[in-house]
């Protein structure tokens, strides 16, 4: 993969504690003042790109998976959604959209939205100008994060437990003395 | 939109609950359920307790898994921010009580100063036996004088210049001497919740034990304080309770008549409605209208206290508020305050029923204001009975369900004086059949609904068990009309106790579930165990008693569960209160507060677990006094 691939927002969902200030301030990183304050007052109201959802009663944040091969990209008619090779995202371009919604109903995790005002559909746009998207940014508990970050810690978890797990189970001799080393 | 009866079934175990659920959702009520539904996910911080709106350097939050922030921006950690957070929670509730109690000391004075037409004083006996434990002599003074002075010695327990509230002398001395030791003797009632709110300011009390440990003090305050010159006030007002019949459920909505329906928590305005309600002028013009007669009945605590005095019928408990308004029946409701739903007003709209907010502390959306003041109360409760008669033939048929089920009937009436008296003079029958063992012990289940638990099923599961184990129940507010819908209040329920507590209720013809009253009157349930205690000699926390919380939601349930703990009662909650951010302070109350108080907190939401848990705790109880 080229360098200049951007990071998908990754979700660690057993760290999620339901406080919905990803949405806050995915909704004021979009506003066009820029703070909330301002913005909770704005007309049409700036509208979020993550969700907050309950499901088997935890909290669950969702947003644009930017997917490879999306089916809102194969969907649109007008080129509106497309796959952008340089920075791996998902990118919109309004002023192609017809505002049919065929994105909307295509979208298998029910993230993209019909939109107010000038926009037709409004979806995660990962933040273009912002090095950490608002909603990574915003989250208390580092739910969210970004790829890199995720698989890191993913990883560093799986070798930890793997060490831990080795450490407990005792030393090599306790395995050649009952015989599960060198009798394959 | 129509609910799936799988839904329905999963809101509320109750009959009516579950067919006004239906009407609600066909005339297009949006319920406490679908509030609920809607808020989720909830905000994780502030159900941990991990949230901080104290100053404006915040709002702040601690991250619970140690990645994100550990401090506030001042530097409270999360121990300090839970325990800052319970402590305002307890001093909500207590301040809720007392604020209520000082309300009747209000009326008491009135009455005495006779500036209160229409009230009496009911029970001179209690007059005089409170006063004297003021220090305040009977002799040759008339009940008006003797009142007069009696309120203004109470008022002074709300003050801030004694050493110790005046009740503390009905408390045991061993337990009064732990208080001492811990510094939690309680001083006035508004001086341990004002410091309390001094305490949590920023930068005062940053030790989340001292902060934790005046909570106990202030709770100590509404329970020895605020709730129990409540209680007492409103027996010498109204009538000390004794048993009486009644009956629960919607289906105490008449279609023929004219419904009144009471709710809150202050007896005063109820009263003189249920004065008003007799008035036979009132009864002519509300034949006239083509009613058979004026029908009271209530919702809550006002319910309770008329239940208790009067026997006017129950429509139902906290979650029942809203359901109660779909039948179309109710001609008027009357609120005062606590523990009623901003909803109320909004959903009435879809109907005819006139809403009607009495206090002058508490207005509602989409409600008429009459204020009641003693001075006026019997001119304003005919008013009223007047226009809920004139608005019955307002009534929109197309939107009229009676309840389908018949009322469910209930004992209830049960003061402490009515159990002395139902036991032949004295609490030594009592004492007898615990030490043979008939009953094992008694719990208090009290506390309100919660949509997060199934309504009405925490307090009858729990119920169900405890007296199945020869566990005499006695209970208040919301859980006693929980039970009574059950059909546990009646003398015929004994059947489903245990052989040793069937044998006791068949012998003195009572419920194995006794109603003590509202939410307030958990003070008679304390006074019963301090009794018990002192004719023992001994401490509450020795006697094999408990008490649990199945569906509470309420700061003042938060306050009445630490007034019990710290009094010596071991106390079961069925929701978690937010407090688990702060692993120290769970272990504290769970565990180690037993070292000092002899009591403990529980958090157990399955209630079938939770019976568990209390009769282990009291066979431990009984084994440690040898029966
Ligand atoms: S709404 Fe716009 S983006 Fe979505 S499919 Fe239609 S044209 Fe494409
Ligand atoms: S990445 Fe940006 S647009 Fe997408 S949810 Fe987060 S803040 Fe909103
Ligand atoms: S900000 Fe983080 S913890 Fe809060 S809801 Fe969003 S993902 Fe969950
Ligand atoms: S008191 Fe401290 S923790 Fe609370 S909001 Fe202020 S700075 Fe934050």
């Amino acid at each position: 993969m080229p360098e200049s691939i951007r990071e998908r927002v990754m979700v660690r969902f057993e760290r999620c504690v339901g406080c919905h200030s990803c949405e806050l301030a995915c909704r004021v990183a979009h506003s066009r003042s820029g703070s909330l304050a301002v913005a909770i007052l704005e007309e049409p109201k700036p509208k979020r790109r993550i969700f907050v959802e309950q499901a088997a009663e935890s909290p669950a944040p969702f947003l644009c998976r930017h997917c490879e091969d999306a089916p809102c990209v194969r969907c649109c008619p007008t080129g509106a959604l497309r796959f952008d090779e340089a920075s791996g995202l998902v990118v919109y371009g309004v002023d192609r959209c017809i505002g049919c919604h065929a994105c909307v109903m295509a979208c298998p995790f029910g993230v993209i939205q019909p939109g107010a005002g000038d926009l037709f559909v409004v979806k995660c746009d990962r933040c273009p100008d912002r090095d950490l998207p608002a909603c990574v940014e915003a989250c208390p508990t580092k739910a969210l994060v970004l790829e890199r970050d995720f698989l890191l810690d993913r990883r560093r978890r799986t070798v930890r437990r793997f060490v831990e797990a080795a450490r407990t189970a005792g030393t090599e001799a306790d395995f050649v003395a009952t015989g599960s080393i060198g009798n394959p | 939109m129509l609910l799936k009866k799988a839904e329905i079934q999963a809101r509320t175990i109750t009959e009516d609950g579950q067919i006004f659920l239906q009407k609600a959702a066909q005339d297009g009520l949006e319920t406490v359920w679908d509030r609920y539904e809607v808020q989720k996910p909830q905000c994780g911080f502030c159900e941990l307790g991990l949230s901080c709106r104290n100053c404006s350097m915040g709002p702040c939050r601690i991250d619970p898994f140690g990645e994100g922030p550990q401090r506030g921006i001042c530097g409270a950690d999360a121990d300090i921010i839970v325990a800052r957070n319970l402590g305002r929670m307890i001093a909500a509730g207590s301040a809720s009580h007392s604020d209520h109690g000082r309300d009747l000391v209000e009326v008491l004075r009135k009455v005495g100063e006779g500036y209160a037409p229409g009230y009496t004083i009911r029970s001179v006996e209690k007059l005089q036996k409170v006063a004297a434990e003021f220090g305040i002599a009977s002799d040759g003074k008339t009940p008006s004088a003797l009142a007069v002075e009696l309120a203004y010695a109470m008022e002074e327990e709300f003050g801030t210049r004694k050493k110790a509230l005046t009740f503390l002398a009905r408390v045991p001395e061993k337990r009064r001497a732990i208080w001492n030791k811990l510094g939690i003797t309680p001083r006035g009632i508004d001086r341990e919740t004002s410091e309390m709110m001094h305490r949590t300011h920023m930068g005062v009390d940053n030790d989340w034990q001292s902060l934790l440990l005046h909570g106990l003090r202030n709770a100590l305050s509404d329970g020895w304080g605020g709730s129990l010159i409540a209680t007492e006030i409103s027996d010498i007002l109204f009538g000390i309770p004794q048993p009486v019949t009644s009956e629960v459920n919607l289906g105490v909505l008449k279609e023929d008549q004219v419904n009144i329906v009471l709710h809150g928590h202050n007896p005063i305005v109820s009263e003189m409605i249920y004065e008003a309600a007799q008035d036979s002028e009132l009864l002519a013009l509300a034949s006239q209208k083509g009613a058979k007669g004026i029908n009271l009945a209530g919702l809550c605590c006002t319910g309770n206290e008329l239940l208790m005095r009067r026997g006017i019928p129950m429509a139902g408990n906290h979650l029942m508020t809203e359901l109660a308004l779909s039948t179309g029946l109710v001609d008027m409701m009357l609120v005062d305050y606590q523990c009623i739903m901003p909803s109320l007003g909004e959903i009435a709209t879809c109907y005819h029923t006139l809403m009607i907010s009495t206090s002058d502390k508490a207005k509602y959306p989409h409600m008429a204001h009459h204020e009641f003041h003693p001075e006026t109360a019997q001119a304003k409760a005919r008013e009223l009975v007047r226009l809920a008669v004139e608005n019955y033939a307002r009534r929109i048929p197309a939107k009229i369900q009676p309840a389908p089920n018949a009322p469910t009937r209930m004992l209830a009436g049960f003061s402490v004086e009515a159990i002395v008296a139902a036991l032949g003079g004295s609490v030594t029958p009592l004492i007898e059949a615990i030490k043979s063992g008939d009953i094992q012990g008694a719990v208090g289940v009290v506390g309100c609904n919660n949509p997060k638990i199934q309504h009405d099923s925490g307090h009858v599961t729990l119920t169900r068990r405890l007296i199945q184990n020869d566990i005499l129940v006695v209970d208040t507010g919301c859980a006693a009309v929980a039970h009574a819908k059950a059909g546990l209040k009646v003398p015929e329920a004994a059947t489903q106790a245990g052989p040793g507590l069937q044998r006791v209720c068949k012998a003195l013809g009572i419920p194995p579930v006794l109603h003590m009253g509202s939410c307030v009157d958990n003070v008679r349930i304390l006074n019963l165990a301090a009794t018990l205690a002192n004719t023992l000699g001994t401490d509450i926390s020795d006697l094999p008693l408990a008490a649990a919380a199945p569906e509470w939601y309420s700061e003042k349930a938060v306050s009445i569960a630490c007034y019990a703990v710290a009094s010596g009662v071991f106390t079961v909650l069925g929701t978690p209160p937010p407090i688990f951010g702060s692993p120290k302070i769970v272990k504290l109350l769970t565990e180690d507060i037993e070292g000092l108080l002899g009591a403990s907190f529980a958090v157990e939401p399955d209630p079938e677990k939770a019976a568990e848990r209390i009769v282990n705790h009291i066979r431990q109880k009984r084994k440690a006094l040898g029966l």
